[in-house]
Parts: C-alpha cells; structure tokens; sequence
C-alpha cells in the first residue's frame, strides 16, 4: 500500500511560498492579519510534524497505555478549546468540565462502536484505526458543542428580560428557552449535515482523499468516509445535545431561576 | 387566603415581612432603584431569594415553580412580546368583551407585538397576566405608560379582578393620589427596609 510519493524537505519550502506570498499581499493592504498567518503557519509546521512523530513512536509501539495517554491529551486539548470559545463562561470547574465530559462521553462512545462494532481491527484499539478515528470525531464535536454552548449562553444573557417574563407567566425553563435551544441545535448540527449532503460532489473529504493518495482502492475508501460522517453526525448529535442538557441544568436551578450569575463574561 | 412572607432576603435587602389578605390591595412606594420590583420578583420566585413564603397556609417549596408563579403573578414594568402576534401569548383568547373594556380592538390580538403602542402593550400586558387566573397580582406600575383616560380604565379594571376574584394585589406606584384611592395599606421601601406607612400597621 506504500505507493505514496515522498516529500523532500524542499516540497515544503516551495509550497510555503504560496504562504508567503500571501503574506506580502496582506501586509501591502495592512490587514493586520499578517502576523496571524505567520503565527498559524509556523504553528502547523511544529505542531504536525510533531505529531508525526508521536503518531510513527505510538503506531510501532502498538500499546494500549500509551493511546489512552493520547487520547487524554486530545481530550484535555479540546475541552480548553471549548472553553476558550465561550463569550460566556460557567464560573469554577464547570466551564471546562462541562464541556470536557459531554466530549468525552459522546466521542469516545460513538469510537468505541466504531472500533470494536464496526471496523474491528486487531487488537481493537490498534492506533493506526483507534486515533485518528477519535481525532476525526472528536474535532467535529468539539466544534459543534462549543459554537451551540456559545450560542445558548448568548442568546440567554441577551433575552434575560423575556425569558424572565415567560417564567413569570408560569411557562416551564424548558418552555421558555425552547426557541433559543432549538436554533443552537440547528446551528450546530448543519456543518455536518451539509458536509455529508455535499460530499463527493462539491469536496472530496480529506480522509478519503489521504487514503486514496496513499495509494488505496477509491471504492474502498469511500466506505470509510461514510462510516466516519455516521459516526460524526453521532458523535456531533448526541454530544451537543447532552452539553446543551448539563448547560440547562446549570443555567435554571431547583425553583427553575434563570441563574445568569453562574456565568461571567469574559473581559 | 392569605399571602405571609416573613424574613425575606434577596441581594442587599433583608428580614422583610409582609403579609396580604385575599381581597386586598396594598402599594408599594419608594424611590427608583429602593428594590420595589426587586421585591415582587423575590415573591414570583424569579430571582433567588430566601426566607418563608406562604400563599393559603402552604409554603411556597410545596407548590412547583409553574403553580407558583401562576398564582402569584408578576406583572413587570415594561412589557416584553416573543411570539409573532399578540393572541399567541394568551392561553385562552380573551373575550371581544374584555378587550374592549381596556378599549383595545380585537384584531389587536393578531397584530405584530412591533405594532403596539406603549399603551397598548401595557394593557395587553396586563390582560395576559389575567388570564393566568392569578390569586395574587404583584403589579409594577400597571399605569405608568397610559395617558389619564386609560390609567382609569386599568386602575378600575384591577380593583374589578380582585373584588370579583377576591384577589390581592401588591401594586408598585409613584402616584400617592393613587395609592390613596386604591390602597388599604401603603408600604414604603427606604433603605433596604419595608415599612407601613398608611394603613394597618402605620404609626401615626
């Protein structure tokens, strides 16, 4: 299966002039994203080659201990993602462990099926199939549970005053924030649901692609692609609507009070 | 019936106790920004708040927060609108009747919120808090935005519910010709306390 062409060091380079170049343009225009750019590409520089080193180091030692140990760095990673997104933070450990539960709940599940279910690999959590799958899940969660966290926390702080009015009229929390849930939960499931909608015909999704260029059979890799939008669309669904749960939980308490106090914004 | 609150705390304020019996009506006087609405939010359960709350010898944990708040309903300053017209915010629609004591138009029930005038909100406000049924009205000035004619009609319509009802009301106003008219008790909030300054209670 090894048909890939290699990179040389000088691939690289000439392709970082694409990069580059962008950045003269940017900066002739002042946009003042210049330094931005340089920062991201010379992050993704580090950090993949980085983590091509670590993945080679866990694919040839094959233990379990050690992808347990990545799978928890990817975890803790996305979790302060999720919280750094926040306009609006749950105060004390809530803020990060809400979002770090309902991720780990929801992506390890739907990897667990998918490896021990599903693709069946041998031992089951081989890292070649085990990390990247949780990788590919876990990104897409993480996104949809901090945008639709974001987007609820938002649009409660900015309808206090009418959310307030509902409970007074006697409505339940649930019935009186039900409008803000739905349009968080439409916002955070439609990336994906568009993404799998369009494959195919407008993008090639990039793990199909990366199989194919390494040189496997595109009918087999497109199986792949569409366990793995099952399993995002899952892992997405579900993960958002189990932090949107906690979220409520969090924001009402026992006499069902909008408790906008346990948020603090951030400066 | 009787509304008992004893020892009630919320932010700043504490150790406030006030009691309503069915059929009356008292007001609430004070300064802007004394805690009169603070108050009446503490009692509907919307902020958080402590102490002993009871309505008809019950404490207020016993009822659900939905029971609650329908009994003891809270009719805020500025009145706030989420549907796309008026009626959705009704559960029963009003009658043609009850909407033309308060001079409003039945088609105004199918108009946008974004159509009405402050008035217009005010007394739709008010007539959705009715039809809740509530037993105790906490009303924060339910005439505030109405011009002479229109205060009338809603101050007469209030003092209607809670005869026919045998109601009570806790009315915040800054009118003291109001007060006088309508109130068997006025309250006044001055540095986080309540006290009775007209009616049973008041010292003379």
């Amino acid at each position: 299966m090894n048909l890939a062409i290699e990179l040389s060091f000088w691939d690289i380079a000439f392709s970082a002039g694409i990069v580059l170049a962008l950045g003269v343009l940017l900066a002739y225009y002042r946009l003042g994203v210049t330094r931005s750019l340089a920062v991201a590409s010379v992050r993704l520089v580090i950090q993949l080659l980085l983590i091509g080193y670590v993945l080679a180091f866990l694919f040839s030692e094959g233990r379990l201990s050690y992808v347990a140990v990545m799978a928890g760095v990817m975890l803790l990673v996305a979790s302060r993602e999720i919280m750094a997104r926040q306009k609006w933070r749950l105060q004390g450990w809530a803020s990060f462990g809400l979002g770090a539960s309902t991720l780990f709940v929801s992506s390890f599940a739907v990897a667990l099926f998918g490896l021990l279910v599903v693709v069946g690999p041998e031992p089951w959590y081989l890292p070649q199939y085990s990390i990247p799958l949780l990788g590919m899940i876990m990104s897409n969660t993480m996104s949809a549970i901090s945008l639709s966290m974001d987007r609820l926390t938002s649009a409660l702080a900015d309808n206090r005053a009418i959310i307030e009015q509902r409970l007074a009229l006697g409505q339940s929390a649930r019935e009186a924030i039900l409008p803000y849930l739905r349009d968080c939960i439409r916002t955070g499931i439609m990336p994906v649901v568009n993404s799998m909608a369009t494959a195919g015909i407008v993008s090639l999704p990039g793990m199909m692609t990366g199989q194919i260029l390494a040189g496997a059979d595109p009918t087999e890799a497109v199986k792949y692609q569409i366990i793995i939008w099952f399993f995002i669309a899952g892992g997405v669904g579900f993960g958002m609507a189990t932090a949107l749960k906690l979220l409520e939980m969090r924001l009402f308490d026992e006499r069902q009070r909008l408790r906008l106090d346990r948020l603090s914004q951030r400066g | 019936m009787e509304l008992r609150i004893q020892e009630l705390s919320f932010l700043e304020w504490q150790g406030i106790d006030l009691n309503l019996a069915s059929g009356e009506i008292d007001c609430l006087v004070g300064d802007s920004g004394s805690g009169k609405s603070l108050l009446l939010r503490a009692i509907a359960d919307l902020i958080v708040n402590d102490g002993r709350v009871e309505w008809d010898g019950k404490l207020r944990e016993t009822y659900s927060p939905q029971e609650w708040r329908r009994s003891v309903c809270f009719l805020p300053a500025e009145i706030l609108w989420w549907e796309k017209t008026v009626g959705e915010h009704f559960e029963n629609r009003p009658s043609e009747e009850a909407l033309a004591r308060l001079r409003l138009p039945l088609e105004a029930l199918d108009w946008e919120p974004a159509r009405l005038s402050m008035g217009e909100r005010q007394r739709l406000g008010f007539l959705r808090l009715l039809d809740r049924g509530p037993a105790v009205l906490l009303l924060d000035e339910p005439t505030a935005n109405l011009d002479e004619e229109a205060a009338s009609i809603v101050e007469s319509e209030i003092l209607e519910y809670v005869r026919e009802r045998n109601a009570c009301a806790l009315w915040v106003t800054h009118s003291a010709a109001q007060a006088k008219r309508v109130a068997s008790r006025v309250w006044r909030m001055e540095a986080k306390r309540l006290t009775p300054i007209a009616g049973e209670g008041a010292e003379a």
